[in-house]
């Protein structure tokens, strides 16, 4: 006796349906479309060291991007990211004052974000205050201790060895910096995807109470989430401080916007739940080249700014209104 | 996507300031400000296209990031090295955090130039400072001395006792007062360059000198705060305010007859000696080393010190004739 043999579904839709009609494959058209526009447009976008140096105009904001993603889609966010960055390059230019090498500079640039991560995280999970607010407050907080110790003055004298960071090269035009951003773009990959904390972390931002009765410990992974984004705003101050050579207040000032557009733009649903890295991944490309294409027609950085913010809607109001169409046909 | 491209190169077109048609043998400098936006430097760029038309064969690229960063002006610098361009005039946001990519400018073989606000010596090839101290501090004496045919007595009116700046410019003023029979300078007072001391100490100027002839304030913040006093004390006719302001402070009391004339640096001079320079450097008239004379055109010719930079001209004199076509720039 044998039972007729059922298919039983265990998703929706097929998976290579469902890849077409993706978050990313979308931006991977927008990606594409942008890389030809800009191949037309200008005779010197596809040029090897070109592209190369074009990457620099993203690779540092996308390695906050990415912990920024997780956080949000828990459901919490960092706008002190930028200002991370002065505080943490402030502390490594002042340690080079006291002689400190190259290892101890970059331990220091760490640790200090680190640290600052773990002071929004305490706020927001021990006191329960909201991300947002701690956050903007500490967004003042961080650059103003900068702006304290260092004033109209600057920090220079980086060893030589570490100028490696944010100007040095692996092979050929493959830069440090973008090796870098591969490597945390696949361990944040791996992060979310295939770990359990990466399931915790969706679980806590689609419902955060439901996440709590089923045994995750929400405040511990937020706490984590936070001290990882202040560790990757250390990451981002080591590269950029390495690629400048020197640090004043006003260092990054403005990036915890563009991190956020990066990740909105990636699919990161703002109010947290769902997203993806490899979304976040095309978006830091778009943004990137959408920077440097322009850049290199001389638009001015204001219409930049406005074509970003006009991407962002774009690209977020698109599926929206293609879903009512269907829904008004269907 | 032609349609696309099209409206994109338009924009450009638009943005881009072109010197008519741009030709494959034309010299293309741009002009790399603090940001975009700022009077001052929009009067700069109307002097490199006065220059660039004077020239005929130069192409001038006025651009520069939206706020005063060093990270904006990185990226429009990677732009331009990208788009060999043939000199780069900067002026810049940070002394030293833009010495590794004008570098790479320069190892690319594009002549790199400062100006208004310089670069370290290592990261360009001069530095085109606007006026120099001696210059300054005859020129505000002079001011008062054209006013006074018969000699009189003047005060001056200074920021505070520490103000570097205006200390060396009293100094140097104090320096060449021989060359300028019957001035006698009765005293220096200090307003802190703040509004309201430097008007009291104004009124106490011409209180305890009767006499008082002229008022010499080498500070914007004093010179407006001094002419109104002048105003305010019934004294316009008998003692003129003159030093260094601003042409829209300033266009009100010039026009009251408080000030007779003031000067400082004329933006469009600047922008049009930077475009000369670079020109001259990058065609290889003339070579950047220290005790060279560079050629900038109607500006007469740039002569450098032991670290390659060199003061413009006198500081630029403002009066009734001309105060009001710069009121609106700066």
């Amino acid at each position: 006796m044998s039972l007729a043999e059922r298919h039983i579904p265990d998703r929706l839709t097929n998976p290579l349906q469902r890849a077409l009609k993706s978050w990313e494959a979308l931006l991977l058209v927008v990606a594409v479309t942008v890389f030809i526009i800009n191949s037309l447009s200008s005779p010197y976008f596809l040029d090897a060291w070109n592209l190369s140096d074009a990457t620099f105009n993203f690779t540092e904001k996308a390695m906050i991007a990415f912990a920024m993603a997780l956080l949000i889609i828990s459901g919490e966010i960092d706008l002190s990211v930028a200002s991370i960055i002065a505080l943490a390059s402030t502390a490594m230019g002042a340690a080079v004052q006291f002689g400190a090498g190259t290892t101890e500079i970059v331990l220091i640039g760490l640790l200090v974000g680190l640290i600052c991560g773990a002071f929004n995280g305490g706020l927001v999970t021990v006191l329960g205050l909201p991300s947002i607010v701690v956050t903007i407050g500490t967004m003042s907080l961080f650059r103003g201790i900068s702006y304290i110790v260092l004033g109209d003055q600057a920090y220079g004298g980086y060893p030589r060895s570490f100028a490696f960071f944010g100007q040095g090269y692996v092979w050929w035009v493959i830069s440090f910096e973008i090796v870098l951003f591969f490597v945390l773009a696949a361990a944040f990959w791996v992060l979310l995807h295939k770990t359990n904390f990466g399931r915790s972390v969706y679980a806590i931002g689609n419902n955060p109470t439901a996440a709590l009765f089923s045994g995750i410990r929400v405040q511990r992974v937020k706490f984590i989430l936070f001290m990882l984004t202040g560790l990757m705003a250390g990451v981002a101050a080591v590269c950029l401080t390495s690629r400048l050579g020197s640090t004043r207040p006003s260092i990054a000032v403005g990036w915890e916007l563009e991190v956020v557009t990066m990740v909105v733009l990636g699919g990161i649903n703002i109010l947290g739940g769902s997203g993806s890295i490899p979304g976040v991944v095309i978006a830091a490309f778009v943004m990137g080249m959408v920077t440097f294409g322009f850049g290199l027609l001389n638009v001015p950085g204001i219409v930049m700014s406005i074509f970003i913010g006009l991407l962002l809607i774009g690209v977020i109001a698109l599926p929206r209104l293609w879903s009512m169409f269907i829904a008004r046909r269907g | 996507m032609s349609v696309i491209k099209n409206i994109l190169s338009t924009a450009a077109v638009a943005a881009m300031f072109t010197a008519g048609a741009a030709q494959a043998d034309d010299i293309r400098i741009a002009l790399v400000v603090k940001a975009l936006g700022i009077g001052f430097f929009e009067a700069a760029a109307e002097g490199a296209q006065e220059a660039a038309e004077e020239l005929g064969n130069v192409e001038i690229i006025y651009t520069g990031p939206t706020d005063t960063t060093a990270e904006g002006q990185i990226e429009v610098i990677n732009a331009l090295i990208a788009q060999r361009v043939d000199a780069i005039a900067v002026s810049a946001n940070d002394t030293d955090a833009l010495v590794p990519v004008l570098q790479r400018a320069m190892d690319r073989g594009i002549t790199v130039i400062s100006w208004d606000s310089g670069v370290a010596e290592e990261g360009r090839e001069l530095h085109l400072n606007p006026s120099s101290n001696p210059l300054i501090g005859n020129m505000i004496v002079q001011l008062a001395a054209e006013h006074l045919p018969d000699g009189g007595d003047v005060a001056v009116l200074s920021a505070t006792t520490t103000s570097t700046n205006q200390n060396i410019w009293i100094e140097e003023m104090t320096a060449v007062l021989p060359n300028y029979p019957g001035i006698n300078v009765v005293g220096t007072v200090y307003g802190n360059d703040l509004a309201d001391d430097s008007y009291r100490e104004a009124i106490g100027l011409m209180q305890s000198h009767p006499d008082l002839r002229a008022i010499i304030a080498p500070t914007s913040v004093g010179i407006v705060a001094a002419a109104q006093a002048v105003a305010d004390a019934g004294m316009i006719g008998q003692v003129n305010v003159t030093g260094l302001g601003l042409p829209s402070e300033m266009a009100g009391h010039i026009d009251s007859g408080a000030s007779q004339s003031f000067a400082i640096w004329n933006p469009i001079d600047l922008g049009y000696a930077a475009t000369m320079l670079a020109y001259n450097l990058s065609t290889d008239v003339a070579e950047a080393e220290p005790g060279a004379s560079v050629p900038m055109g109607r500006m007469g010719e740039l002569v450098l010190d032991e670290t390659n930079s060199g003061a413009m001209a006198d500081p630029f004199v403002y009066d009734a004739s001309n105060v009001h076509d710069f009121a609106d720039i700066f």
